[in-house]
Parts: structure tokens; C-alpha cells; sequence
């Protein structure tokens, strides 16, 4: 009953039940995300998946059930949305400098390390839905976490920026040895960036690899004849990238050109 | 209405005791203007001018606390305010009502009861039209004590929350999975404005108030790129609205809290009106 100290998961619900005024939301689930493992909840608007990531973040506590936290965990948490009000000057420097670390050299490195270096004094509000969604995963590296707890990572990013988000959470889980848990709805290019897929309806329908999930007849019956066959698990063999503003980089992460002047398309 | 309404008149003042005035006045109303700019400007970011609205509505109860049981009248406008934010603090934790509706029911009920006592207490003389608009000239050497202390303290707390209060009002979540003890940071930053609010009140009164929070702070806005400036600015925008209309108070004979506001308002036209090219390094 004891695995070893790096099999053992960083954090696991037991069983949970969640409900909100008498309604239950979340019914009986299970799951555990491993070190160094990529496990993704999918499921229909409704399903509970923000909910179960809000349970496993310690933000909403269980109706029944619990859940169980390696000891100093720390997590970096990117939230489904976030928009900063014009009211309130920000910039990418300053909205990093947040999450408590000061060390400019750390915050550079940081944004480097996620496409969008040449953001960091722009204000938060003219970036565009990518690169926002970059600075905000540069915001949970910060923390230097075990765990990454990311909820729909790649709204309102075009098809192509998705592909090299999912990308670049992959490498990252590499580069910085932690589990990720991450929430979408989108199916096609997740599933391709995941080792294990969790499909949630307030319960757990069926979960395993990718290949298991999608010809599962539970993912049939939820996602429909039509969608369901089309996925595709994505392969991605480029020589190249490119970061949040279209600029070439090598797949390492590395520019090949100055970073200049951006002019962001201002987003919602 | 029982209470005697006392009109200031200003006429027949000595030219030394009139320099006295002033001086105490412009004193305390810098005091009160930079305290407000960055607590003004958290007040703006988490939309909370409301909330500072329903404390100055609390505010005519706390005189008449303070005057039944003796004590002073800020003391008893901040115990006022104090279980005001204390009532909205529970009140929110049930999740029943949206806070907009939790002010209206508290912001009138609390003014509506200082009303109620206040016609109780028969001996009672005070200048109501001074505690609606301020009377900047009323201010004593005890209440300049209430505002730079009070203010302090405030300040020192505000520097200490400053980042994790920042953090939540981007967002709460993520602030509270990074460590912030939200609730804590919240409750301590109502009480901040119960504070300010209390030790501001004799400058621009009950109903302009918030207003002094409000103005130099969006004011600010335009010219800042980052938090820490636009609460910089804004306290120097509220002293310069401060100097401003007290100047032209004195010069024109005006109120002095309304001239104070429009020339803060007079302040904020003039930055939303510069053409948009211009940027601030």
C-alpha cells in the first residue's frame, strides 16, 4: 500500500462527490496524476470538469469523498478565463512579478522558455488570446510546481496556436518534471498531447489512452458519430515553431529573429 | 428634525485665526488625499465605490453613537463602519444576495437608523449640512491626530497587503492557489476604508466622500502603466484637487468639499479630453 516516493501520486480524489444546492454535480469519481504524467479531462459543457479541477486545486471542498495532496505540493494553476480590466494598468512585467517571484532574470527566462519574451512590457490588455495564454502559463512555471493544473488552456487561440500550446505543455512537462492535469473540451489535437484521457458527465465515463477513449463506445454515445471518428491522433514532427507572434523559432525554443515591435490584436 | 442646523458663516473670522484654519484645513485634507489615491485605486479595480458609499451612509449613526456614549464622534463613525464590513463580510459568505443588493438593503437601513437616533437624542446639536457636505474649516487639532494616525497605520497595512490584495483583485483563484489567504486580505481591506472613510468624512461629508476615493484614482488611470503608478498619481492628483479647491474656496467663498470635488472632476475631463496619441514612459 505504499509505492515508491516518485510513482506516488501528486494528487488524487478518492470517491468524490460535489453538490451544489442539493444538486449533484460530480458523482463518485476517482482519479490520480502522476509525476511527469499529462492526464486530460474531457466532457460536454456541464460535465463537472471545472469543478473537479477546482476540487483537486483544495479551492471547492467534496460533498463525500477526499482528496489527497502530496505533502508541499505546489501547484501552478492556469484558470479558464481571465480578463483584466481596463481599469487597471498592467503590465506582462508587473502581472508576472504576482505570482511573488521578483528575480527579473527568472521572469525572463520564464516567458523565453513559453514563446513570448517579447511581450514582457507590453500591457496585458493588447495581447492577443495566444499570447495571453502563454503569459499565463509562464505565470504558473513561475512557481517552479510539481503539478500544472490547466483549465482549457487553449480558448480562444486559433487551430495552429492550439497545436503548438499542446506542444509546448508537452515539452514542458519534460523540461520541468510535472504532472499536468489539464481541462478541455476540444478533442482532436488534446487528445495527441495526452497520456491518459479521463471523460467525465458528472461521473466517469470511460478513461485510458487516447487510442482506448476514442473508440470507446461511452465517447461514441457522448460525442456523436459525427465527431468522434474524425479524431485523429496528431503527430507533430516540425523542424521549426513559431512563438506567439508568428516568429521562427527552432524547435528548442530559440529565436531566430530579434524580437521587434509587436502590435498585438487587443482581445475581449 | 430636532438637530439644530448651524450655518457656517466665515465673515467676521480674524485674518489670524482664518490663517489657523487653513492651515489645519489644507493639513488634513493632503493627509486625507493621499491616503485615498491608493486605497482609491483598489476601490476602482475591485469596483467596490459602492461599498464605500454605504460606509458614509453608516456615518450619521456613528455620530450619534459616539455623542450618546461619549466618545468621539470618528470613534464612533469607524465602530459603525467596522461592524458595517463586518455584516457585508458574513452576509457574503452565505452567497445568497449579490453584493450590489446586500449594500442597498445595508447602505440605507444603517442611514435610515443613524436618522432614527439621532431625532431621539434631543440635546444633540450638530451641523448636519457640515456632515452631508464637509466643512474643512471645522477640522481641530484632534482630528488632524485621527487622520496622519489613522492614515499611517492604513498606509502600513496597504504596503503589506499590497501584493497579495493585487493578485486577488486580478484574480481571486489563482491568488488563493499561490497562497493568499483571501479572506483575511478582503476583510482587512474593508476595514482599511472603514478607517479612511471615517477620518475623511469632515473634509468632503457623507455624500461626496467616495468621490475623493473615486476621482483622483480614474483620473490616474490614463497616465499610469502600472498599478503602483496610477495609486502614486492619484495621490497627487487628490492633492492637488485638495489645494485647488481649497484655494478656490476660499477665494470665491465656496463649500470647500464640493469645490474640492469638482476641481478633482475638473482634473479628470481634462486628462480624458488630451488626444490619445500622447503616451506615458
Amino acid at each position: 500500500m505504499s509505492p515508491s516516493a516518485s510513482d506516488a501520486p501528486l494528487v488524487a480524489a478518492h470517491g468524490v462527490c460535489v453538490e451544489f444546492d442539493g444538486r449533484e454535480v460530480l458523482h463518485n469519481v476517482s482519479l490520480a496524476v502522476q509525476p511527469g504524467r499529462v492526464v486530460t479531462l474531457i466532457g460536454p459543457n456541464g460535465a463537472g470538469k471545472s469543478t473537479l479541477a477546482r476540487v483537486l486545486l483544495g479551492l471547492t471542498q467534496p460533498t463525500h469523498g477526499r482528496v489527497e495532496r502530496r505533502a508541499n505540493l505546489r501547484i501552478g494553476y492556469m484558470p479558464q478565463s481571465l480578463t483584466i480590466d481596463r481599469d487597471l494598468p498592467m503590465t506582462v512585467r508587473r502581472f508576472l512579478q504576482l505570482s511573488g517571484v521578483k528575480d527579473a532574470a527568472t521572469l525572463e527566462r520564464t516567458l523565453e522558455e513559453v514563446g513570448a519574451a517579447y511581450t514582457m512590457g507590453q500591457p496585458v490588455q493588447v495581447l492577443s488570446g495566444g499570447e495571453f495564454q502563454r503569459v499565463l502559463l509562464a505565470r504558473a512555471l513561475l512557481r517552479n510546481p510539481d503539478l500544472l493544473v490547466l483549465d482549457e488552456p487553449v480558448r480562444s487561440v486559433d487551430v495552429t496556436g492550439q497545436a503548438e500550446l499542446y506542444d509546448l505543455i508537452g515539452k514542458l512537462r519534460q523540461t520541468h518534471h510535472c504532472g499536468v492535469l489539464m481541462v478541455s473540451h476540444d478533442l482532436h489535437l488534446v487528445m495527441a498531447a495526452t497520456d491518459e484521457v479521463i471523460c467525465l458527465n458528472q461521473h466517469v465515463c470511460c478513461a485510458g489512452t487516447p487510442e482506448s477513449v476514442g473508440r470507446h463506445p461511452e465517447y461514441f454515445a457522448m460525442f456523436g458519430p459525427t465527431v468522434a471518428p474524425s479524431l485523429a491522433v496528431y503527430a507533430h514532427a516540425h523542424d521549426h515553431a513559431h512563438d506567439a507572434a508568428g516568429h521562427v523559432v527552432d524547435a528548442d525554443g530559440h529565436n531566430h529573429h530579434h524580437p521587434h515591435e509587436h502590435l498585438g490584436d487587443s482581445h475581449g | 428634525m430636532p438637530t439644530g442646523i448651524i450655518i457656517t458663516t466665515r465673515m467676521n473670522i480674524s485674518a489670524t485665526a482664518m490663517d489657523d484654519f487653513l492651515i489645519r484645513a489644507l493639513v488634513a485634507g493632503f493627509g486625507v488625499a493621499l491616503i485615498c489615491g491608493p486605497l482609491g485605486a483598489f476601490v476602482v479595480w475591485r469596483r467596490m465605490s459602492f461599498f464605500g458609499s454605504t460606509l458614509a451612509h453608516s456615518a450619521l449613526l456613528g455620530v450619534a453613537l459616539g455623542y450618546a456614549l461619549h466618545f468621539d464622534m470618528t470613534l464612533g463613525m469607524f465602530i459603525v463602519s467596522v461592524a458595517l464590513a463586518g455584516a457585508l463580510y458574513l452576509a457574503e459568505r452565505r452567497k445568497t444576495l449579490a453584493t450590489d443588493t446586500l449594500l442597498g438593503v445595508l447602505a440605507h437601513a444603517a442611514l435610515a437608523a443613524g436618522i432614527v437616533f439621532m431625532a431621539f437624542l434631543d440635546t444633540l446639536r450638530t451641523d448636519l449640512l457640515a456632515l452631508l457636505f464637509g466643512d474643512v474649516l471645522s477640522v481641530t487639532a484632534s482630528d488632524l491626530w485621527w487622520i496622519y494616525g489613522g492614515g499611517a497605520v492604513c498606509m502600513v497595512v496597504l504596503i503589506w497587503l499590497w501584493r497579495p490584495l493585487l493578485a486577488m483583485t486580478v484574480h481571486e483563484e489563482m491568488a488563493q492557489v499561490e497562497g493568499v489567504n483571501t479572506l483575511l486580505a478582503r476583510f482587512l481591506f474593508m476595514l482599511l476604508l472603514a478607517v479612511i472613510v471615517a477620518v475623511s468624512l469632515k473634509i468632503v461629508g457623507i455624500l461626496l466622500i467616495t468621490s475623493l476615493l473615486v476621482i483622483p484614482a480614474a483620473t490616474a488611470r490614463r497616465l499610469s502603466k502600472t498599478p503602483e503608478q496610477m495609486a502614486a498619481l492619484a495621490a497627487l492628483i487628490g492633492c492637488l484637487a485638495v489645494g485647488g479647491g481649497m484655494a478656490e474656496s476660499y477665494v470665491w467663498d465656496l463649500p470647500s468639499g464640493a469645490a474640492i470635488v469638482l476641481t478633482a472632476t475638473a482634473m479628470f475631463v481634462a486628462v480624458a479630453a488630451w488626444p490619445k496619441r500622447r503616451t506615458v514612459s
